[in-house]
């Protein structure tokens, strides 16, 4: 059983009332569509259509690269533009297939079934061909990820609704609009695995999801809601495993290994529109806000939408930003150019007024110990950051840098200002680098 | 539009800094400081403005000819020097500050490298050098006449007016043979008693001491351990068993309250891990009882303190924290 939280973690201002009262609005985009066609982990998908075809909203538009690879599908209907590379939200160029719509939405024709006559083959083939992927962030192709080596032995499918990041409440919407997608999605996940519980996950700054989810999940033995503690990363996948289960996972294992399967809301959503209805993923939910933000806003967009038009329609900026951020304050991706598109794991916009991270200076450490007592992963973020700066990936391989989740709590408490997670992360990039060779 | 800024995440930082929990600590060692100078009259706030000054000064100097960036501001050196002053005795010359503020200064924190550099706590390390090269003042504890009416005069009463130890502290007459009473316990609590301007009061230093607890400074594990591992060693081997008399006074009595609460906690030389800390209590609580017991002084905090910073490397090497889900099995 798990305790329903962890140790370590912190509580930074959470930003969510500026946006969590906002119904999620359906925007239809106005210009051209671009579709990165790398939007997942694993090989990129390969374009299936070529400059002047004309597309429809749900056409497959590049296949899976792969067996771990998503194929990406047009949102819209219109004519391809070319294909091009373009800047993403990772702040890299990639390869990109341009859409001009042609402002008809037509789609092509869905194949609703019935998930209970479906078998599983039927069904990881329908999530596969719907290009679902993980949208919590990561990307993960979905099939592959429901598709362990011994299905009998997961025990737990966890539905991951903690929205611990602050500012965004676009999860937080989802479940308390649409819970019975989310209940949905959670039993076709179950009819994968035989053995497993369902569980769906929520913090407890988010009692009104939980209450409107246990309706929804009413007369459902194999489902339970489970309200966690509140607090920074509880979504990471380790701490949500620990906290809903008490099963723990190091970075060489996968969820499987503990028996479990954790997808986000916004996923599991889409896996039902995938396997129910036949839709494939080409719409998300995503929170536009911050106090740059006249009128912050959760959308329902196209993936393919640009994020400029997104900031529009929330009212434009009431200040000049001094950072904008894709995704979360904790996790994101700073932008410096707002003209990219909206992909399967594209989760916010959050516009700052000021950025407070650069309003100081690092200064020295003096060893306080703060980023110990809140590191989630419990290594020693302040020797790890020394040993990276000193290129010491010895120590830092014994010290346990491999362990870090990245969650980014030993920047946000350090006094001293030092960017103890970004030295952590460079470092481990080039470790795991050599762990692979 | 401006340049929009980058930079790694996380794009939010904590509102406390060095320099508020700096302020913190100089904030939870006023009540022992204004007892001090209330105790002990004028010349023991001289001694204190002097040791800040030096410090604060010495460190500017340096950093200003060594061409580093200024770092005075970040009330470091404020610490550094009032925590020397405290641990001076009242009546000691005004040059004796000086000369600890710029051995703590120059020698101990800025040759090391500066802040979070320092091998040893440079208030104890002065106070280290000054009593080994001026014993005679630095174990003087005799009072001046006009605040020789706040202190009680415990010592002479107990040793029948023996003129001889009236400049020793309450701690060296009870290892002398003294017993200890009630009226003691309470002047040692309370703080009426001699010893250096700031560890006699055993309230003030706990108040300060729950404050930086409560204000998420400090933790309790270094204190506990440290005081909770010394009385466990009086105990056995101070040779009056478990005598919560003796024990009160060997903890409230001696510099064993600032050093437990102040010192020994200061971030830079004590362990980074929690085991380590735990860790290091216990074998400050040992030493502090070696030294007590079977030392030649009737005190031995000080140095307790800084031959344990010197182990805090070896320590922390051998408490490396088992990360989560370190040596985690597959689930069957």
């Amino acid at each position: 059983m798990g305790l329903l939280t962890f140790k370590g973690g912190i509580h930074p201002y959470d930003g969510k009332a500026l946006s969590k009262d906002k119904p999620i609005r359906r925007l239809l985009p106005k210009g051209l569509l671009v579709y990165p066609l790398s939007q997942h982990i694993g090989a990129p998908a390969k374009p299936v259509v070529k400059k002047g075809d004309h597309v429809l909203a749900g056409q497959v538009i590049a296949e899976a690269g792969g067996f771990v690879s998503a194929p990406v599908h047009a949102s819209v209907s219109g004519t391809v533009k070319g294909i091009e590379d373009r800047l993403t939200n990772v702040g890299t160029m990639a390869s990109c297939i341009i859409v001009e719509n042609d402002g008809a939405y037509e789609s092509v024709e869905y194949h609703p079934a019935d998930p209970q006559k479906l078998s599983k083959e039927e069904i990881l083939a329908r999530i596969r061909e719907g290009g679902v992927v993980g949208m919590g962030g990561a990307g993960f192709p979905t099939h592959v990820k429901l598709a362990p080596k011994e299905p009998d032995k997961i025990d737990y499918v966890l539905v991951n609704g903690a929205e611990c990041e602050p500012y965004l409440t676009s999860d937080y919407r989802r479940m308390l609009e649409e819970p019975e997608l989310i209940v949905g999605g959670l039993k076709i996940m179950l009819r994968l695995f035989d053995n497993a519980k369902g569980y769906i996950c929520v913090e407890d700054n988010k009692q009104d999801c939980a209450e409107k989810l246990r309706q929804a999940c009413q007369g459902e033995s194999r489902i339970e809601v489970k309200v966690m503690k509140t607090k920074y990363p509880q979504g990471a996948e380790r701490m949500m495993i620990y906290a809903a289960t008490g099963r723990k996972i190091n970075s060489s294992m996968l969820p499987a290994d503990a028996g479990c399967v954790v997808d986000n809301v916004d996923t599991v959503a889409a896996i039902y529109k995938a396997v129910a209805l036949g839709e494939p993923l080409m719409h998300r939910t995503v929170t536009v806000t911050g106090d740059a933000i006249r009128d912050p806003q959760n959308f329902c967009v196209c993936t393919g939408t640009n994020y400029a038009e997104l900031i529009d329609e929330a009212g434009g900026f009431y200040v000049e930003p001094q950072k904008v951020v894709s995704g979360g304050p904790m996790m994101g991706f700073a932008l410096y150019d707002l003209n990219i598109p909206v992909t399967k794991t594209s989760s916010a916009v959050l516009c700052m007024k000021e950025d407070i991270a650069s309003q100081r200076e690092p200064s020295a450490c003096i060893n306080c110990g703060r980023c110990v007592d809140v590191c989630p992963g419990r290594v020693l973020p302040a020797k790890l950051a020394v040993f990276a700066e000193h290129h010491d990936e010895e120590n830092f391989l014994k010290y346990n840098g491999l362990e870090c989740c990245e969650c980014g709590c030993c920047s946000y408490i350090c006094p001293a200002r030092r960017p103890l997670t970004q030295a952590i992360k460079s470092m481990r990039k080039i470790a795991l680098a050599h762990r692979k060779k | 539009m401006e340049k929009l800024r980058v930079s790694s995440n996380p794009h939010d930082r904590s509102r406390v800094t060095t320099n508020q929990i700096m302020l913190m600590v100089v904030i939870a060692l006023l009540p022992a400081t204004v007892f001090g100078i209330f105790n002990f009259g004028l010349n023991a706030f001289l001694l204190i403005v002097i040791s800040i000054v030096t410090c604060v000064l010495t460190e500017g100097i340096y950093e200003m000819l060594m061409h580093k960036k200024l770092t005075v501001t970040d009330f470091s050196a404020v610490v550094t020097g009032l925590l020397l002053a405290l641990n001076l005795p009242p009546e000691a010359p005004w040059w004796i500050p000086i000369l600890g503020g710029v051995f703590a200064i120059l020698i101990v924190k800025q040759l090391f490298g500066g802040l979070g550099q320092n091998i040893m706590n440079p208030a104890l390390a002065a106070r280290c050098f000054l009593l080994l090269s001026f014993t005679g003042i630095m174990t003087d504890f005799s009072v001046s006449p006009y605040a020789q009416n706040h202190i009680a005069d415990v010592v002479s009463s107990a040793t029948q007016g023996a003129d001889a130890v009236s400049g020793a502290t309450l701690l060296a007459e009870i290892k002398a043979g003294t017993a200890v009473d009630g009226s003691m316990l309470l002047d040692m609590f309370v703080g009426n008693i001699r010893g250096t301007i700031g560890e006699t009061s055993a309230i003030a230093l706990l108040i300060g001491g729950i404050f930086l607890v409560a204000m998420k400074v400090i933790s309790l594990r270094i204190p506990l351990t440290y005081i909770g591992s010394f009385a466990v060693f009086y105990a056995i081997f101070g040779g009056h068993g478990i005598d919560p008399m003796y024990l009160a006074a060997e903890i409230c009595g001696g510099g064993l309250m600032l050093g437990a609460w102040f010192m020994a906690t200061d971030y830079v030389t004590a362990p980074l891990t929690r085991n380590g800390q735990l860790v290091y209590g216990v074998i400050l609580g040992i030493l502090t009882g070696i030294f007590r017991v079977f030392g030649g002084s009737a005190e031995g905090v000080s140095y307790a303190i800084i031959f344990s910073n010197l182990l805090v490397p070896l320590i922390e090497r051998v408490t490396v924290p088992r990360a989560f889900g370190k040596g985690g099995k597959r689930h069957e």
